[in-house]
């Protein structure tokens, strides 16, 4: 991405326009942003749908769901990650993924609601990204087999030959790292 | 309420990456609905897919993708969820899903000595997932495990040497544990326990033996 291209920020604004009021022109600049994106994430697990259909899927569903979006949660990018990798789930798995429930009378929710604030450095994927690029080898592997192969931990293991236990403390330390970054660590 | 024992961090970015197989997924995602501190570690490892995400290039989508998208898009309203209300259910979602009830309707099946269990089907078949009903001051029954052990208390406590695990509490435990969890004298304790499916082997002659053999 250079300077000159969309931001998370605008990324996020031009979601919650489409959330608000269903501009379609802000939705098609997400469009021309994300498809790329999302096909290639499609295209990375075998299986009988193709990946034009799956991101074309996940784009209607970000149309469809965009007044659900909360700024506060992450940001856009994050938010269209969940909704293309659980339709990839649906689409290659026989398994379901099992999610908690807002509206659940047994939810539990947050007592501290000014909690939600502190996600601001959410907004920025740039910094994450970078977090990221600076991980040890290994470490970035791990995730890159999790999320973009979506390989289990014992795959991971046998993948790459090391014992699972190796596979669970490299996902830990990388987690450890880029919460730093992600959570905003004010120091 | 507090929660003292929550899902590790490879549990979660496993979850967040959508790379944890369903048995597993049953008890993170009812430890999430209790627990609002692990809900922000979770958006935090979602986080690290956005930036994947977004790290990604790749082709432009074929020639007339946009059109095909825009003519999909109506001005339909957002499916927000209105469902019936249960009162103050014991059983969160997802898990009351897969329960089909709460836990009054629960149809326990007996293990003896006074607990029971009810088998809980997935599409997963590299775990078993299942809820228990210990009597209170009893031991959890044959919890012997070759693999991962997740144990989620739902109602009563048990304790495991020093530790105590109450509603919401989590409890990872591996192979290497050896480990006697029984339920705290004042109550019943309802739990969800997940663990690797038990292996299955070819031979007759090995499947004979295996009960005995504890394996």
């Amino acid at each position: 991405m250079t300077a000159d291209g969309p931001t998370d920020k605008s990324m996020t604004e031009l979601l919650l326009a489409v959330g608000r009021s269903l501009d379609i022109d802000a939705f098609e600049a997400l469009f021309r942003h994300f498809s790329p994106r999302v096909k290639t994430y499609m295209s990375r697990s075998g299986g009988s749908a193709s990946a034009e259909e799956l991101m074309q899927e996940t784009m209607v569903a970000v149309w469809r769901k965009a007044s659900l979006y909360d700024p506060s949660k992450g940001a856009a990018s994050t938010w269209i990650f969940a909704i293309a990798r659980n339709l990839r789930i649906d689409a290659y798995r026989r398994e379901r993924r099992p999610e908690f429930d807002f509206n659940d009378p047994a939810f539990v929710p947050d007592a501290d609601p000014a909690a939600d604030m502190v996600m601001t450095a959410f907004e920025d994927a740039g910094r994450v990204q970078r977090a990221m690029a600076s991980l040890p080898e290994d470490q970035a592997a791990v995730l890159k087999l999790s999320f973009f192969e979506d390989q289990s931990q014992s795959a991971i293991a046998t993948a790459l030959n090391v014992p699972l236990g190796t596979v669970k403390s490299r996902m830990r330390l990388a987690f450890v790292k880029l919460r730093a970054v992600i959570g905003g660590d004010p120091s | 309420m507090t929660i003292a024992h929550h899902v590790s961090d490879d549990l979660l970015v496993s979850y967040a990456a959508g790379a944890l197989s369903e048995g597993w997924s049953i008890a993170v995602a009812t430890h999430l609905a209790l627990c609002p501190d692990c809900r922000q570690r979770s958006s935090a490892a979602e986080a690290i897919g956005g930036a994947i995400l977004e790290g990604l290039g790749g082709p432009a989508p074929e020639a007339g993708s946009w059109e095909t998208v825009r003519a999909r898009l109506t001005s339909a309203p957002a499916e927000a969820g209105q469902r019936p209300v249960i009162k103050s259910p014991t059983l969160p979602q997802p898990l009351r899903g897969y329960v089909g009830s709460d836990l009054d309707g629960v149809r326990w099946q007996m293990l003896g000595k006074g607990a029971s269990q009810l088998r809980i089907k997935t599409g997963d078949r590299r775990t078993q997932v299942r809820l228990l009903r210990i009597p209170a001051g009893k031991p959890v029954p044959e919890h012997t495990h070759g693999g991962r052990e997740l144990t989620l208390v739902l109602a009563g406590a048990f304790h495991d040497g020093e530790a105590v695990f109450a509603r919401g509490d989590i409890e990872d435990a591996d192979a290497s544990l050896t480990h006697t969890p029984t339920a705290t004298a004042e109550a019943d304790c309802i739990c969800l326990a997940v663990t690797d499916a038990p292996l299955r082997f070819s031979s007759w002659i090995v499947r004979l033996v295996q009960p005995i053999l504890g394996i």
